[in-house]
């Protein structure tokens, strides 16, 4: 309609399925996906446990092909991408925060936000610095050193939220970033997106949380492996 | 991927990278990591010292071989040690053996190539300087003696062809002879005697080197094997004593007669030597009932003595290969483990956008910095063991210089073979199931 003659999607998947053989049986853990996510989209993605969401999200965010259907990120159809080229999208135009932060455990707060850019590349230089400014940004200034275990889960989360916007992707991806945390932690780490979405970036969270689905400009719930609903299209449809 | 790509795109930063995160996670296991790098300290410790003494221990036995002169065929008259000679009835019989002049001048007329001979004749008698007297022997031989037998003139000089022609009443000792008799004044210039002749000293030379290894070995088992020699005109000899040797000995009394004792001939062209030998074995057997008398080819010997250092070497490389392949299991084992407990970090890495070939570099960089360390530690270690040996055990020991460079790099090549298997094994790995390893 008005949105989509305005401005090309990001993200469009197109009857996307993910199957799993699991012995006899085949498990339909997707099936025909079809979303159009336009550029500055902020969306939660809720559902029942076992729908599919990080499944989907495993898709959306290259980690994973889907069995049948069309993945396409910013107009390229990511099925026809080599192992090299996908790793490349990944590291330059997603960004990823997980539930148990995935921090590496032997680096330094600064030694992680930088790991993006010493695959793309980065210069020692320039690497450095940019590091140590997202990790400001983040209100880590003062843990420049310190190792994961002596962060707190919502301070973790943050210096995964400052590496997922190391190479500065459009798009980001969480699957239930506030999950482990209390909802002060979540509640600041919720800011933060509100903040990213408002400087232009489009961000995808999955979450079981009702009042973060709030928050966002637009909710997507999955069931069964079928979007069952989509605040967007609903939205349309009236 | 390939090769070249791979390393065009690996700049310098990134290997530092590599570089620091390797030594980052290694330290975090820092038991594991030594007793894993220890396998390959052993195998190049062990490989570099046991070649640092193999060699020393060849290079000594091949200069004395090599100080006998390689184009030599040393020929000796040895008494038969038989029921014939010695017991009770042969006391007072005269016991003929040895070598004879036949012998040589049929070698000289079928042999080619036969460049020089050095007849010399041995009498074995005590030697005197006034009161001091020395159970030794006198060596009738020629002025080119010296040269022939690689042994250098240390005083004086040795006699020369006139006073040979002349039969010159002279002696050249040897240095341990002249040790035992002039321990205090200058021999050169001075008399000796020996049964009844008296000669002039008018050099000293080095002992006979075999001779001197041989009493290293064993000590004092050889009658003449104390190198208590002199040597003399073998016309002198002749001159002074006639063909029968008669030596007292404790009451009773031994003959000898003894044409030759001792002929070194020489070989003009290397090449020929071994050929030479086997014709002079011929002549030889055929002159003599008996075995009285002892062929010596230096050549003969190097040669065994390079076949067993060859063999030596085999041995050292079995040994060196099965200990780097023993240090090597142990390195993919350890790496193995390392991946599988990575398995988590290597998710996310590829989630944030690295790609397989980055996985494989880093792994295998872990791996070689792994074993280049132990590599470097056996290095140092096999180079201490040998000059610790050399200086308390007073034994030779060649440290080649290729030996540290070649066992150092072994361990870098075996760590990335061992390494390239487990490296992989990472990289393949599927992202989201790597994020979801516990
Ligand atoms: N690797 C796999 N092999 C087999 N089945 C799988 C695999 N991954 C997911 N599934 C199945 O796919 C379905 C969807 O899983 P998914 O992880 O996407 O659910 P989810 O919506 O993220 O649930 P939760 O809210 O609990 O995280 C589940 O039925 C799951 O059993
Ligand atoms: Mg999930």
């Amino acid at each position: 309609m008005l949105r989509d003659a305005v401005v090309e999607p990001v993200i469009e998947l197109r009857g996307v399925e993910k199957h799993y053989q699991m012995g006899d049986t085949l498990v339909k853990a997707l099936h025909g996906i079809d979303l159009k996510i336009l550029p500055g989209d902020y969306i939660s993605i809720l559902g029942p446990s076992g729908c599919g969401k990080s499944t989907m999200l495993n898709i959306l965010g290259c980690l994973d092909q889907p069995t049948l259907g069309q993945y396409f990120l910013g107009g390229q159809d990511v099925s026809e991408l080599s192992d090299d080229d996908l790793s490349q999208v990944r590291g330059k135009r997603l960004g990823f925060i997980f539930q148990s932060y995935n921090l590496i455990q032997q680096l330094t707060v600064v030694e992680n936000i930088e790991v993006p850019l010493y695959y793309q590349g980065v210069s020692e230089k320039d690497s450095r610095e940019l590091a140590v400014e997202l990790a400001h940004k983040v209100g880590l200034g003062k843990r420049l050193d310190h190792r994961p275990t002596e962060l707190s889960g919502g301070q973790q989360q943050r210096v995964a939220i400052a590496r997922s916007l190391a190479n500065d992707p459009p798009v980001i991806l969480a699957d239930e970033a506030t999950g482990n945390l209390d909802s002060k932690s979540g509640g600041d780490i919720l800011e933060i997106f509100d903040e990213l979405n408002a400087d232009g970036k489009t961000l995808i969270l999955i979450t079981h949380d009702e009042g973060m689905a709030m928050r966002t400009s637009r909710t997507i719930r999955l069931k069964d492996g079928e979007v069952a609903y989509d605040s967007y299209t609903e939205g349309q449809l009236v | 991927m390939n090769a070249l790509t791979l390393i065009r795109e690996f700049s310098l930063f990134r290997l530092k990278q590599s570089v620091i995160l390797g030594v980052k996670s290694l330290w975090m296991h820092k038991l594991r990591s030594i007793l894993t790098a220890m396998g390959i300290v052993f195998g190049v410790c062990s490989v570099i010292a046991m070649l640092a003494i193999g060699e020393g221990a060849s290079y000594e036995a091949q200069q004395q071989i090599k100080d006998l002169g390689s184009q030599n065929i040393i020929l000796e008259s040895v008494k038969p040690t038989s029921k014939t000679a010695g017991g009770d009835q042969q006391r007072s019989t005269i016991l003929e053996y040895g070598l004879t002049y036949k012998d040589i001048s049929q070698i000289r007329a079928t042999v080619p190539g036969v460049e020089v001979t050095i007849p010399s004749r041995d009498v074995k008698d005590f030697i005197w300087n006034e009161e001091r007297n020395v159970d030794g022997a006198a060596v009738g031989t020629v002025p080119w003696f010296p040269e022939m037998r690689n042994r250098k003139v240390l005083e004086g000089r040795f006699f020369s062809e006139l006073e040979m022609s002349m039969r010159a009443p002279v002696c050249v000792l040897s240095k341990s002879l002249a040790r035992e008799l002039f321990p205090l004044s200058e021999p050169i210039g001075d008399t000796v005697r020996i049964h009844t002749s008296y000669l002039r000293v008018i050099g000293v030379i080095d002992d006979d080197p075999a001779v001197a290894a041989a009493n290293e070995e064993s000590e004092g088992s050889g009658e003449k094997g104390d190198g208590m020699e002199m040597m003399i005109p073998i016309s002198t000899l002749e001159d002074h004593f006639g063909e029968v040797l008669i030596k007292y000995r404790s009451g009773s009394f031994e003959a000898e007669k003894v044409e030759l004792h001792d002929v070194t001939i020489r070989i003009d062209d290397p090449d020929r030597v071994m050929s030479a030998s086997l014709a002079i074995r011929h002549i030889l057997e055929r002159n003599h009932k008996q075995v009285d008398y002892r062929m010596t080819v230096p050549l003969d010997l190097l040669r065994r003595a390079e076949r067993t250092k060859q063999i030596f070497n085999i041995v050292l490389g079995s040994i060196a290969a099965i200990s780097l392949l023993v240090g090597g299991i142990g390195i993919m084992n350890i790496m193995l483990a390392t991946v599988t407990e990575r398995t988590r970090e290597i998710g996310i890495r590829r989630a944030l956008g690295a790609k397989k070939k980055d996985i494989v570099i880093q792994f295998l960089i872990e791996t070689v910095m792994l074993s280049g360390a132990g590599g470097l530690i056996g290095v140092a270690l096999g180079l201490a063991i040998p000059i610790t040996i050399t200086h308390f055990a007073n034994m030779v020991t060649i440290i080649e210089f290729w030996a540290p460079a070649l066992a150092f790099t072994i361990s870098v090549v075996t760590g990335v073979l061992f390494g390239i298997y487990p490296a992989f094994r990472a990289a393949g790995m599927n992202p989201v199931e790597a994020l979801r390893h516990e």
